[in-house]
């Protein structure tokens, strides 16, 4: 079985050949068949290969496989071969199952786009390039993936080219990613030039002998690539493409802007986990910056009127949760809340998507409410997801994100403060989601009668991958339930021989943190449902029962309010101070240095060229005496030199 | 060392000289016999075939003949199985165009064989003299060949152009080589080597003399400027596939006896190198520049034959074992994707009044697809483009440059080949962007052009991907002559 790797990212791309090949030349069914088909083949082959690798001992559960030798130039070799290991396992069946459920629902969503055969191509060649980005065995080949799905994301973000917002969205995104890929490529060169192999195992294996931990230059690598996942995983600062990114298609912000792409860099992070174990001042750095982006997307979400935007900065604040678990070194947590909130989060956007459909594509939730009796489903699908994301008890956000708290708490690399901002955010998390909940689905219907008369429940091909996915969001999180309630976490001993190496780095436990560690975790998890209970219930006040409070609040806080409507003036703060003045300097070096000096130079040698070459073609007289001439001349010079030598 | 003396009459030495010159009698006494005329074509392609083959059986042999008169080594081997070569592909590619205009004649073939057993000789010796006498068999032919449309007013000027300045190079190089005679007392170049020091100690004003004006008259037969005005219009009147042969055959032979004579006979006048150098920085700035205008694309691979002759002087200033081989990479290189162009053009102009002026290109993306992209590819090879073997041709000879610390020379170069890029894209702007008015007559392809066009694109493409085996052979080709 272990032979049949290659298959997983080979399906997608079949699929991608085939509906990009033949673009324009299949039916509608057919291209949905192809491009569902390849992913669910993909699905079931990862599934194989999962409990191919179930059955193998703990210590030994690698399966790699080398294609073919890829860049064989000098010291650089580089193989082209894929690494199923438990924790690209993990990844590989969130980036095939959580991908064909959306593939199936866009095949209900994009029905009346003419468009479909090229939207499934890219979202096929999405697929092959985050799995060839799980799946690499190198980073070269990883960062091939890495750029592949920027491409797509690219793409597909400007999927309605003809509106110049998405176009501009899907530039803005495409830029500020390179900005992030630039970090990865100079930490990529760096562990090249020091380790002489750029293969994970290699690297793994001579990090401890190379690197000296916690010596500048490991943090150097750390952080350089950490710049690549800021951009990939939309943190602070580099986070501000991902709300503009909701310009494309609903199924895409749920497949690649919630579910899969953006957690590249968490997934780079804990891939390269021995080396950010070896760093502990890059550690502090990623913990720093995610629990920052996590408060800071949260504040931003309550002000939202758009459904999609809410869930946008929603995305940026989990993905902060993610990078927090990283950074307190708990790569397991970091992983485990990727996958839950690859299921809840994708829920959510496509039930957004659906009630976007519903509602002839208005996505102000100002005009939206009520919806709860013409959208049953969406509606039940949609709360379950939203009490997951909350942290309530039993639900799956609750057990990831219960067990980040208790890691930022209790953990060597975490900090009280780490703990404190995860807890607000917590319950700023539980109040946005709640308060987009009663915005949408309950309370007075605030559209116009046109789009009331239209309202109706999605097909099939859509709800029953909410219908899936709800029921993931509910249970996905049973596999990582923590000790104190006395069950086994799967989850982490699953990932435990991936993370087994950096552990030796692991600063030692102190005492304090140690003792009485069972009542402190009850404490604080007892602490965080209530203050998240709460939140719920000030947003059910504000946002259902007297809706006058917000109101109310909202004119007393007109300043704050401001603020976080505007999301704290981050995109204006980035024109005034990057954009213009490089936008500027470009002008400036176009019109004057290319236009002026360059283009003048080359004018200039080229118009010389002209003349003198239109003055040897005189010399070109035709006549045998002249060329005689020329001859001569040529023998008398070349003598003259010879002799005087 | 050979021993030079010891060696006798030993005709195994010059059997594919002699094939050659068989099938050559063949063809001309069978040509006057009705119904045996036809058999020209096949003649002549056996005849270059026995010639490769035994050619490629002296592989590896060092051995020395006829008193010293003949030399048989690699590097001559190498270039007798690269005359040969040419002219197949020259006989596979003309035939069709000579028979449209009415000069498919077997003089015509008999003259290509004399006149590459012609090159064969010049490649076959370290003798000055028999060099000569190489020269002017394989120059006789080439004489006639440019003049062979008799009732076209160009060719005739063209074959009548190239004799003149062809008698008076000539002129120089015997005069050189007496020179040289009465220098040393000798026109074999390795007594001349074992007496080097005494000689210039002794006669310096003869020998240089001789060294410059015998650098004169095979400077001419490459094309190096000053010596270049001929080329234009002796290449543009000449029936086009003869021109074609001009380009690569005549030249590659004149760079075989250059490098053996400068590289080998007087690598020790160092000064040589900087003459080398300042004539291939005219030669190829004098024509890429002199290109840069021309409106006919037969005038124009003239003028980069004269920049590609430029391009090879460079390895014999820098001189070494990278650079010959270098420079013998090069030669193959440039001798398949120049044909290709030509071959191209050749079959542009077997259709009727057709001369291949830049304004007649437009439409021809269009109505022929294949062919131009064909001749966009050999354009992007003369230009030097990776993939294709141009690139690698001259990322040797600048490579050699450079590790010998010729760096401005390779500057120049390099500058040169960007400028060249100008006129070899004007090319494929017109075949693809140029619009164009007129409908395209249709172009048949004869079965032999096909198999031409079929090795020049795999050969550029194939030798462009993998040129490790082609350089292995260039250096093999040197092995033992320095």
């Amino acid at each position: 079985m272990a032979d049949y790797l290659y298959l997983i990212p080979l399906f997608p791309l079949i699929g991608f050949l085939i509906n990009g090949l033949l673009l324009g030349k299949l039916s509608r069914s057919m291209v949905n068949l192809v491009a569902c088909a390849s992913v669910a083949a993909s699905f079931v082959v990862s599934l194989l290969l999962f409990f191919d690798l179930k059955s193998l001992p703990p210590d030994s559960r690698v399966i790699e496989q080398v294609l073919f030798t890829w860049i064989p130039s000098g010291t650089l070799h580089v193989n082209f071969g894929f690494l199923l290991d438990p924790l690209s396992a993990v990844m590989i069946l969130v980036v095939t199952g959580v991908g064909f459920l959306i593939h199936v629902y866009s095949t209900g969503y994009m029905k009346h786009d003419p468009g479909f055969g090229r939207y499934f191509a890219y979202l096929n060649l999405f697929t092959f390039s985050m799995l060839t980005l799980v799946l690499a065995n190198n980073y070269l080949l990883m960062f091939v993936g890495w750029e592949g799905v920027g491409l797509c994301s690219y793409l597909l973000i400007g999927f309605w080219f003809e509106k110049k917002s998405a176009s501009d969205a899907g530039k803005k995104a495409f830029i500020v990613n390179r900005i992030g890929d630039f970090g990865f490529l100079i930490g990529m060169f760096l562990i090249f030039w020091h380790v002489g192999s750029l293969d994970f195992r290699v690297v793994m294996e001579q990090a401890p002998i190379v690197f000296i931990a916690g010596s500048g230059l490991v943090t150097a690598i750390c952080l350089l690539l950490f710049v690549g996942a800021t951009g990939k995983s939309a943190q602070i600062p580099l986070y501000v493409w991902l709300p503009d990114a909701m310009e494309g298609p609903t199924p895409v912000s749920a497949l690649i802007h919630a579910a899969t792409m953006v957690t590249a860099g968490v997934y780079m992070i804990a891939r390269t986990n021995i080396l950010y174990m070896m760093a502990p001042d890059a550690l502090m750095v990623v913990a720093i910056i995610g629990a920052a982006t996590a408060l800071f997307a949260a504040t931003i979400g309550l002000a939202q009127n758009d459904i999609k935007r809410v869930l946008a900065y929603s995305t940026v604040s989990q993905l902060g949760y993610m990078f927090l678990a990283c950074g307190v070194a708990s790569f397991t947590a970091g992983i485990f809340h990727l996958m839950t909130h690859a299921f809840f989060k994708a829920l959510l956007f496509l039930g957004a998507g659906s009630v976007i459909h519903a509602m002839s594509e208005q996505q102000d939730m100002r005009y939206m409410g009520g919806l709860k009796k013409y959208l049953p489903i969406t509606y039940i699908t949609f709360l379950l997801a939203t009490l997951a994301i909350s942290g309530i008890p039993g639900f799956s956000g609750f057990f990831s994100k219960d067990e980040i708290l208790w890691k930022s708490f209790s953990s060597a690399n975490g900090h009280p403060i780490l703990w404190a901002i995860g807890f607000v955010t917590a319950g700023l998390t539980a109040f946005y989601m709640f308060r987009l909940v009663y915005m949408t689905f309950h309370g007075k219907e605030r559209m116009d009668d046109e789009t009331r008369k239209h309202i109706h429940e999605s097909p099939y091909s859509m709800t029953v991958p909410l219908m899936v996915l709800g029921v993931l969001s509910v249970i996905g999180g049973w596999i990582g339930i923590p000790h104190i309630f006395g069950a086994t976490n799967y989850f982490e001993h699953w990932l435990e021989p991936v993370m087994a190496a950096g552990k030796h780095f692991a600063p030692v436990h102190t005492a304090a943190a140690e003792s009485g560690g069972a009542s402190t975790e009850w404490m604080l998890m007892i602490l965080t449902v209530v203050f998240v209970l709460a939140a719920i219930f000030i947003a059910y006040l504000f946002y259902n029962k007297r809706t006058e409070l917000a109101t109310a609040w909202r004119q007393r806080l007109t300043g704050v309010h401001n603020l976080l409507l505007n999301k704290y003036y981050v995109d204006e703060i980035y024109g005034a101070i990057i954009v213009r003045p490089v936008i500027n300097l470009s002008l400036f070096l176009w019109k004057v240095v290319d236009v002026v000096f360059i283009d003048g130079f080359i004018n200039g040698f080229a118009t010389m060229y002209d003349g003198s070459s239109e003055f040897m073609s005189k010399m070109q007289t035709g006549r045998v005496r002249s060329y005689a001439t020329l001859f001569v001349i040529g023998v008398v010079i070349l003598i003259a030199y010879m002799v005087m030598e | 060392m050979i021993d030079i003396t010891a060696a006798g009459l030993d005709f195994s030495l010059i059997a594919p000289e002699i094939a050659l010159l068989v099938a050559a009698f063949i063809i001309l006494l069978t040509g006057y016999v009705r119904g045996l005329s036809n058999l020209s074509f096949t003649i002549a392609f056996i005849g270059l075939v026995v010639g490769i083959a035994l050619s490629v059986g002296q592989w590896g042999q060092q051995a020395s003949g006829f008193y010293g008169m003949v030399t048989c080594d690699n590097f001559g081997v190498a270039f007798k199985v690269m005359f040969a070569s040419i002219t197949l592909l020259v006989l596979l590619l003309g035939t069709r165009y000579m028979k449209s205009r009415g000069i498919l004649k077997p003089e015509y073939y008999a003259l290509l064989l004399i006149s590459t057993m012609g090159m064969m000789v010049m490649a076959n010796t370290t003798d000055l003299v028999v060099m000569f006498l190489g020269l002017e068999i394989m120059s006789i032919p080439l004489y006639v060949l440019a003049g062979f449309a008799r009732r076209s007013l160009e060719s005739n000027e063209s074959g009548l152009k190239y004799f003149i300045m062809g008698s008076f190079a000539s002129a120089f190089l015997l005069m050189g080589i007496a020179f040289i005679f009465g220098a040393s007392g000798t026109t074999e170049l390795r007594r001349i080597v074992a007496d080097i020091g005494f000689i210039i100690d002794h006669h310096r004003i003869f020998l240089y003399t001789g060294v410059t004006l015998i650098l004169v008259g095979f400077g001419f037969k490459v094309a190096a400027v000053p010596f270049h005005s001929w080329v234009p219009d002796v290449y543009q009147g000449a029936p086009t596939p003869v021109t074609a042969f001009f380009s690569v055959g005549p030249k590659a032979a004149g760079f075989a006896v250059l490098l053996r004579i400068f590289l080998f006979g007087f690598a020790g006048l160092a000064f040589l190198s900087s003459v080398f150098w300042v004539l291939a920085v005219l030669t190829m700035t004098i024509g890429n520049v002199l290109a840069l205008r021309q409106k006919n694309v037969k005038r124009l691979l003239a003028y980069s034959s004269i920049a590609h002759a430029g391009y090879i002087l460079v390895a014999l200033a820098v001189g070494g074992e990278n650079a010959i081989s270098a420079a013998v990479f090069y030669l193959v290189a440039y001798a398949v994707f120049n044909l290709g162009g030509f071959a191209v053009v050749t079959l542009l102009e077997t259709r009727s009044g057709c001369k291949s002026d830049f304004v007649e290109l437009p439409g021809l993306s269009k109505a022929h697809p294949y062919l131009s992209a064909v001749l966009a590819l050999f354009m992007f090879a003369l230009s030097g483009f990776p993939p294709t073997v141009g690139f690698f041709g001259k990322f040797y000879l600048f490579a050699a440059a450079v590790k010998a610390n010729f760096i401005w020379l390779t500057v120049i170069g390099v500058m040169n080949s960007f400028l060249s890029v100008y006129y070899y894209l004007r090319v494929i702007k017109a075949s693809y962007i140029d619009p164009s008015e007129k409908s395209w007559a249709p172009v048949t392809y004869s079965p032999a052009m096909l198999v031409v066009l079929f090795i020049t694109v795999i050969g550029t493409l194939g030798l462009g991907l993998f040129p490790q085996q082609l350089l292995q052979f260039a250096r093999e080709a040197i092995f033992a002559f320095l």
